[in-house]
């Protein structure tokens, strides 16, 4: 258990994995018939390979990797229209920088920029906003984009443009609601899931009530999970325990940052900025009903779309690619015939390698390696000989 | 643009403590983060008076406090975040961002 080694108490994380093992034991799911856990928010699906959790877990449990990482589900023909917007002169496209990389069919907003278009890099909407009044014969748009982690900030950057009365200023909405994607990964034939990890940190925006309907509606186990690979050994082990109880609820353990009603004060600033949109298209999942996001009636000049009247541009999904069945879980990364080799983190050809936390790059970055010396035993010993050499 | 290829939409957040709000911008205030001191945006965290906050802990998501912490939780984030490796590179950009202005 080399990785074990690496967590914050590995005493803790070895009971841990005593008592899944234990508990696995009892449940009714079988080595050929896991119970498929999903982790919705791509941080975890980060952990989980960073820390080879999925390796340590007992064999009547595999983690299957949701499409909770904002840049992987962005859709082509999103990525289009902003390098269209971008495109104006009076123009400067802020963006946050994992979205830069993301292929659309004309090409990556980084493409873009080296045909000259003002794109620029922020760490925060409020860069944007300091762009605006800095420029005012400029016109800043900020490509907001994620879940309801981030839809808050946009919230609070919008509200303060409207008081200043900034018109220099709008954004590109591509926020998207987490809960009616995994209500349309629930109601899908081809998709099995047993359990849900579910995310930290929306849920420290939303609070627990907006899950109730996974266990109510679909039965389906759920537990709001922290970051550590120890918070994710519990909360795995809490699910157990839940099935092995044949009950299924919503449960927090991540409680130290997630209080039961979520941040009201995000809940408030997100209702007076932000209204569905109806359906949203999402890169590998296609259609899902409700997901959209975009301006209320308020704030609607703060719309980009609507000042640019970009064309609505919808691109098929490559059929070379499995990103979609990646995304629901019916294929792991590698089992992709593109996965390194017309798919790369340097040369990305799908959403879920570009991002760190997308399942392609997380797999590329720490299994890739041992996957293709798997099959070379000869060089996989040389290898070891090379990491004990190191150490 | 390399050095800004972490900047992003994901959801982690870094625990950081506010020292004191900005002189200038209400809704503002300035974090200690790492012993670095960053503007932080406060107007999610502030329930009553802004200056009730200082010394507090929070947890900052893109230059927003998102949640209040206890001392001892910020800690231990901190402390995971860095066996993570996640915590430089936040860090960098948060400063990073900083130099932008």
């Amino acid at each position: 258990m080399r990785f074990v080694d690496e967590f914050r108490d590995p005493q803790l994380a070895k009971t841990l994995i005593e008592r899944l093992h234990q508990r696995a034991e009892l449940l009714p799911y079988s080595a050929k018939k896991p119970m498929q856990i999903m982790e919705v928010c791509g941080g975890h699906t980060h952990a989980i390979f960073k820390f080879g959790l999925d390796k340590l877990l007992p064999p009547q449990l595999e983690f299957i990797h949701g499409p909770g990482c904002p840049v992987c589900v962005l859709p082509m023909g999103r990525i289009d229209a902003c390098c269209e917007i971008a495109a104006h002169p009076e123009v400067i496209f802020c963006t946050f920088g994992d979205a830069v990389r993301v292929p659309g069919k004309q090409g990556s907003l980084m493409n873009a920029r080296e045909h000259g278009a003002d794109i620029r890099v922020v760490y925060s909407p409020l860069d944007a906003l300091k762009l605006a009044r800095e420029n005012p014969a400029r016109h800043v748009v900020f490509f907001a984009l994620g879940f309801e982690t981030t839809m808050p900030v946009t919230a609070v950057t919008l509200q303060q443009a409207r008081r200043e009365c900034l018109s220099n200023f709008s954004i590109f909405c591509q926020h998207i609601s987490l809960m009616p994607t995994l209500r349309s990964l629930l109601s899908r034939e081809d998709v099995r899931i047993d359990a849900f990890l579910a995310p930290g940190h929306v849920s420290m925006i939303t609070g627990i009530a907006p899950y109730h309907f996974i266990n109510q509606e679909f039965s389906k186990p759920l537990v709001i999970s922290g970051f550590e690979p120890l918070d994710m050994l519990q909360s795995v082990l809490m699910l157990v325990d839940q099935v092995c109880q044949a009950t299924c609820k919503t449960e927090n353990q991540y409680r130290r940052v997630v209080p039961e009603e979520g941040n009201v004060l995000a809940q408030e600033a997100m209702r007076e900025v932000f209204t569905l949109a109806g359906s949203s298209e999402w890169r590998g999942l296609g259609l899902i009903e409700e997901s959209g996001i975009c301006l209320t009636e308020a704030y609607a000049s703060f719309d980009a779309e609507r000042r640019f009247s970009p064309q609505a541009q919808s691109v098929a999904d490559d059929p070379r690619s499995r990103c979609g069945e990646v995304l629901t879980g019916r294929c792991k990364p590698h089992e992709c015939p593109l996965f390194g080799t017309g798919c790369t983190p340097h040369n990305a050809f799908g959403a879920l390698m570009v991002s760190s936390e997308g399942a392609c790059a997380a797999w590329y970055q720490y299994r890739h390696q041992e996957v293709s010396v798997a099959d070379k035993p000869q060089q996989q010993q040389q290898q070891q000989k090379a990491c004990q050499d190191e150490r | 643009m390399a050095e800004l290829a972490g900047a992003t939409t994901m959801c982690i957040g870094i625990p950081g403590q506010i020292v004191a709000l900005h002189e200038r911008q209400a809704g503002n205030a300035w974090a200690d983060v790492c012993g670095l001191r960053r503007e932080v945006n406060i107007a999610l965290v502030c329930e009553g008076e802004p200056e009730a906050l200082i010394g507090c802990w929070v947890l900052i998501h893109v230059g927003f406090a998102l949640s209040r912490l206890d001392e001892q939780e910020a800690l231990e984030t901190l402390a995971a975040l860095h066996a993570m490796e996640e915590v430089e590179a936040d860090v960098a950009l948060f400063l990073g961002a900083g130099e932008a202005r």
